[in-house]
């Protein structure tokens, strides 16, 4: 059964129409890139995804359940959690509160719980301590565990967002350009994580991704976006040698060659 | 439908709107009471709208100032009222300076300009002073941080007021050339009320001049829209803040100007509900928009200055007057819950 | 910053001059005049004159500083000159008040006024030159501290400050203290020559000597193993609540009723610490819960309001109490789901106009019958156990400090909870938090709920206290009371809480003098702290780990891969 489907979302935004009528299919256990010149409305499908946006028109089926225009609480209860662009830690606080942030969905202590502290309560505490250390150490952050988020370097930060978005257990991740920024040694860390992310854990990931030679080493499918529409999909083969696809890169000047030159063309346009 | 319903219900939106369902009940009820009765005559209403009006327009010129900074720094000045307040206490001095000479009573017209010029000076001072020294270093503090700051600078004007000027009440010296009444058909207009409206248009419309058709305007917008872009195009962005909030001041000062000449007295806590109330009034017409403003202000003086007679007392509610402010301040809840974009405001949904 | 251009005179000058505007305004809005007359030692040395004297030697001791940075040899006149200068403005205010009448605009430009700036029994032209040279002095005093080791010049300065506060603490300390000692440090007004000295070396030595240790003492703690550390937090637990039991035996009746007072604001300060250090959410209409606690409170026990007994039976306090709590709590709920679904500043305001709306409905006429209108209630019921009944202070403060313990423990147990991270992840970005699955609106009305009710509970024990109440005690400078005492000692921080009220609450009620300035004061320090020390006086535990860390790890961060500062938009 196919995991996500979102089916003619539109979303415009005063006069930018930002997708017209956009289709997706996300397959169960797979990792589905959405890549697409800057502008061309991989955040904002993201965003309706995740219930920050209303579509105006559309349907996205999650799980075969309609989660268009729910809350975002809502829609991360349903198990699908996400990062950011730019990073959005809780800076001020420890990199393990961080983590236990992210567990609230599975966590029940209540007003009166919290007060009293009941031994179910602290079962529940020390528990979600485990577990949170365990991700940490899946993403290879246990040892700064009691550090302040903000005080993390750059590409531990990135991997503590993931972490955060683990904790809830989700069925589906979105990733918003989880390397962007990153030396070569970092991404291609990272790029090993998306994949343990699907391998080890069996979870759903939908990534925006700049970087190509990312792109192309591990997704199942690839959908590319211009304009808010969809204008290919296919794995990275067929991709590479889609005239469309070419078209939207080498219309906007970005280099040319096997992984498409530069590692974001949205930094080398700006 | 039911699904989506389902989907997208809140449990919050459902009170909310049975409260606002409920208010509006009352409210309509209370005014067909009342009207039926025939309590008052159309005389009394008319001079209900007309005090409104000039109320109004006060609200109109202190608003301005909020919703100036506002639209420019995305922070509400929570000291705008004390600007003002302390307008009033520049425009009192002079008055009674003048009345003493003799001046205010051989030059009327020469006098209450020069109230205008000092009481104007004096709140863009404070304006802009309040800017250099407690906003300008929090351009990039988190949000709560410059209105806590903000909190903090109102206190310590007021209570600077109180210090320097003392705690009474002071007394506007009587101004003959405003008092009295014009009779226009079955309505008294006040002369003071007549002077509000034309010094009203006359601000507003300078204001109109300013920001659409000078450079400075362009400054003021540009750096609105996007203060870094604005930068990159070569536009001071300090010094266009600091315009800012001289002309919030300047506005300020001749809405104390007004408020002495109408209620004819000032203290040093009067900053405090015409503040709020103005607040409100600029919430109420779209914050970050200037037409919305003086369209806020008005409505809101109507509202409040007939809503106790129109609709309190119908309620049968005793003494309806007391609750006049009480009306300003529900206007302000209903309308933050309800249309926190305001009337003509879309400004806002950029910002929030 | 500019602070790459280096210092120069003209710099100095500049500091000096906003200096002297500070020690001008200080005068013109009274605070000189009230507080000449509060000696600190007898005969010699006046609150006033600690207050400018000191103000010049701050600026002098800021500039010394910030010049020496550049270089040692501009250090000296830069700060006899920035001090200097403070002192010729204020001169210049006192020859400006000789010369024309300010009096008609400035209530306080008073020829007394000018006497007091100038010294001794000089006037004129020669007063306002000493005056100028007295500064400099200081300057130069300023100057001369930089050489002293660092500890010696906290223990100098702590001595000072405990001269300061004896002097001013005269009233206060007399009634306490053995007659013996009485008469050893004061006189009729303010300390004797011997007892100031006294008192100065006593707590130059203690501060020397806590400087000392402090660092020790707390690294010592943290090494501890955790079982021990347990234990160690016990005790000092205990023998905290031990002191606090004894307290009003020691106090006395004046300053248990200021502890009282304290007292009620610590509760309070708790509670808006949930709503405002928590989850971030600024209320100022806070007092709405505080009045709604005082009068369901008021109107269930009082004897009064004929209209109220015909509905509702006359409660005891001990009925009444969960109704007033509950009743805070209901309104926090009542009004938390609308205030809610606003945002950021919008709440501020929308809090602020609906705890002006509660005023203004309690002060009507429409509401008289039931709540005693502007006149207010009296004869609230107090508590009383068989047959004895709580009437004065000291009774009533053990209740006050069990109230506080139980706000302090669901406050500390709520903010170690997966609810204080819900609140704390609301508060660092709303956004990140809701696709976290938390829901706001729940949340945030758990924690304005939580809020409101420990408002209710203040509310209801200070109606009590009083036995009669009036709508004026219920205005929005409660509100901003309770916020500036959470400014000023850390928000999210349950010491800091206490620490604030002590201070904002605590020291105004002792220094009678100072009480008419309280706002004023307030108002200054509201924007100083925000611009100087947003944190508090003293902020959470975690974000001092968090600035010691930042320290300790520095070395750890890789300077390239700078952390970027995510957007808070």
């Amino acid at each position: 059964m196919t995991l996500l489907i979102a089916r003619n979302i539109k979303k415009r935004f005063g006069g930018l129409q930002a997708l017209t009528t956009l289709d997706v299919t996300v397959e169960p256990k797979s990792i589905h890139s959405v890549i697409g010149p800057n502008g061309a409305g991989k955040t904002t499908f993201f965003n309706c995804l995740t219930g920050f946006y209303k579509p105006e028109e559309g349907e996205i089926l999650f799980e075969g359940r309609a989660i268009q225009g729910m809350p975002p609480d809502r829609v991360a209860s349903r198990g699908i959690s996400r990062t950011y662009q730019n990073i959005r830690l809780f800076s001020n606080v420890t990199v393990l509160e961080n983590v236990l942030v992210g567990m609230h969905r599975h966590l029940h202590t209540g007003w009166f719980g919290a007060v009293i502290r009941p031994p179910t309560v602290r079962r529940e505490e020390v528990a979600a301590n485990d577990e949170a250390m365990r991700i940490l150490k899946f993403v290879d952050l246990d040892k700064k565990a009691d550090f302040v988020a903000k005080n993390l370097p750059y590409g531990e930060q990135r991997r503590l967002e993931i972490a955060r978005a683990l904790a809830s257990k989700p069925t589906l991740i979105l990733l918003d350009e989880p390397t962007a920024g990153m030396n070569p040694k970092e991404t291609e860390d990272t790029t090993d994580l998306i994949r343990r992310l699907r391998d080890d854990l069996g979870i759903t990931v939908l990534l925006i991704e700049h970087d190509m030679k990312v792109v192309m080493n591990i997704s199942d499918l690839i959908t590319v976006l211009d304009f808010g529409k969809k204008i290919a999909e296919g794995d990275s083969l067929a991709i590479r040698s889609d005239t469309h696809v070419i078209e939207a890169y080498l219309g906007r000047g970005a280099a040319t060659g096997d992984s498409y030159g530069a590692k974001t063309p949205a930094k080398t346009e700006a | 439908m039911l699904a989506r319903l389902r989907r997208e219900f809140d449990i919050a939106d459902l009170v909310l709107y049975l409260i606002g369902l409920g208010l509006l009940i009352a409210i309509v009820y209370g005014s067909i009471v009342t009207l039926s009765s025939g309590k008052y005559t159309t005389a009394q209403w008319l001079n209900f709208i007309i005090f409104g009006l000039a109320q109004g327009g006060i609200y109109a010129l202190i608003a301005l100032g909020y919703t100036m900074v506002y639209g420019i720094l995305g922070m509400i000045n929570f000291a705008h009222g004390e600007f003002f307040m302390m307008g009033s206490f520049g425009a009192f001095f002079t008055t009674a300076a003048l009345a003493e000479m003799g001046f205010l009573e051989r030059n009327p017209i020469l006098s209450i300009l020069l109230m205008m010029v000092v009481a104007m000076t004096v709140s863009a001072a404070v304006a802009v002073l309040s800017e250099r020294i407690a906003y300008r270093p929090l351009r990039r503090a988190p949000r709560l941080v410059p209105l806590i700051t903000a909190i903090g600078v109102s206190y310590f004007l007021q209570y600077t007021a109180r210090g320097l000027f003392g705690s009474s009440v002071k007394a506007f010296p009587n101004i003959p050339a405003l008092s009295g009444a014009v009779q226009l058909g079955p309505i008294a207009i006040q002369r003071s009320q007549i002077a509000v409206f034309v010094v009203v248009a006359l601000m507003l419309l300078s204001l109109y001049f300013i920001v659409q058709r000078t450079k400075v305007g362009r400054a003021i917008r540009s750096v609105a829209e996007d203060k870094d872009a604005a930068a990159l195009m070569g536009v001071d962005v300090d010094r266009t803040i600091a315009l800012t909030f001289l002309i919030g001041g300047i506005m300020a000062g001749a809405a104390g100007v007004m408020y002495g000449i109408v209620f004819r007295q000032a203290s040093f806590w009067m900053g405090f509900v015409p503040g709020l109330k103005a607040f409100t009034a600029a919430v109420l017409g779209g914050i970050g928009n200037i037409a919305g403003a003086v369209l806020g202000g008005i409505s809101l003086g109507v509202v409040e200055s007939i809503g106790p007679s129109l609709f309190l007392d119908g309620l049968g509610i005793a003494a309806p007057h007391q609750l006049k402010d009480a009306i300003a301040f529900t206007v302000l809840v209903l309308i933050l819950i309800f249309r926190p974009t305001g009337l003509l405001g879309e400004r806002l949904s950029k910002r929030a | 910053m500019k602070s790459d251009r280096p210092f120069t005179l003209v710099d100095a000058a500049k500091l000096g001059l906003y200096g002297g505007i500070s020690a001008i305004l200080i005068s013109l809005v009274g605070m000189t005049a009230a507080f000449a007359k509060t000696a600190i030692i007898a005969d010699l040395l006046t609150m006033a004159q600690v207050l400018i004297y000191g103000l010049a030697f701050m600026v002098g001791f800021v500039v010394v500083g910030r010049a020496a940075r550049g270089s040692r040899g501009l250090a000296l006149p830069a700060g006899a000159l920035a001090s200097a200068v403070t002192m010729l403005s204020l001169s210049l205010l006192a020859l400006l008040i000789g010369a024309v009448n300010l009096r008609t605009i400035f209530t306080n430009a008073t020829a007394e006024l000018a006497n007091l700036i100038l010294p001794g029994e000089t006037s004129g032209l020669a007063g306002a030159l000493l005056l100028t040279g007295a500064g400099a002095a200081v300057g130069l005093v300023a100057w001369l501290l930089t050489f002293v080791p660092t500890r010696i010049r906290n223990g100098l300065f702590g001595g000072i400050a405990a001269v300061v506060l004896f002097g001013l603490m005269q009233d206060v300390l007399v009634p306490i203290l053995p007659k013996s000692v009485d008469d050893f440090l004061f006189e009729s007004k303010g300390l004797t020559w011997v007892g100031a000295v006294v008192v100065f070396v006593l707590f130059f030595i203690l501060s020397y000597l806590y400087a000392m240790r402090s660092q020790v003492r707390i690294s010592r703690l943290d090494k501890l193993p955790p079982q021990q550390r347990q234990i160690a937090r016990f005790a000092f637990t205990l023998v905290a609540l031990i002191i606090l039991t004894l307290l009003p035996r020691i106090l006395g009746p004046f300053l248990s009723e200021v502890a009282n007072q304290v007292g009620f604001y610590i509760i309070m300060a708790l509670g808006l610490n949930v709503v405002v250090g928590f989850a971030g959410m600024l209320d100022l209409g806070y007092v709405a819960f505080y009045a709604i606690g005082a009068y369901t409170m008021a109107v269930l026990t009082t004897p009064e309001l004929p209209i109220m007994r015909e509905i509702l039976p006359q409660l005891t306090f001990w009925e009444a109490l969960p109704f007033a709590v509950g009743a805070a709590l209901l309104a926090g709920i009542l009004l938390g789901i609308p205030v809610l679904k606003t945002r950021g500043d919008y709440l501020a305001i929308i809090t602020l106009g609906f705890g002006e709306i509660i005023r203004l409905l309690v002060l009507s006429d429409a509401l008289k019958p039931f709540l005693g209108g502007a006149q207010g209630i009296t004869g609230v019921g107090r508590p009383k156990i068989d047959d004895f009944t709580a009437t004065n202070p000291q009774q009533f403060y053990y209740l006050i400090l069990v109230a506080i313990v139980v706000a302090w423990f669901i406050t500390s147990r709520l903010k170690s909870s997966r609810l204080g991270r819900s609140w704390m992840a609301i508060r660092e970005d709303e956004d990140v938090a809701a696709a976290m699955s938390i829901n706001l609106v729940g949340y945030k009305l758990l924690a304005f709920a939580t809020g409101a009710t420990l408002a209710g509970l203040s509310g209801a024990l200070f109606a009590s206290k009083l036995g009669s109440m009036v709508p004026a005690s219920f205005n929005v400078l409660v509100s901003i009371n309770v916020l500036a005492v959470l400014i000023v000692g850390g928000m999210g921080s349950l010491p800091g809480a206490v620490v604030g009220a002590i201070v904002l609450i605590g020291l105004p009620e002792l220094l009678r003098e100072f009480n008419e300035f309280r706002w004023w004061v307030y108002g200054a320090v509201l924007v100083f702290m925000m611009l100087n020390k947003p944190e508090g006086l003293w902020p959470e535990a975690t974000r001092v780990r968090e600035l010691h860390e930042a320290e300790a790890e520095h070395t750890h961060v890789d300077d390239d891969a700078s952390p970027t500062a995510p957007a808070t938009a």
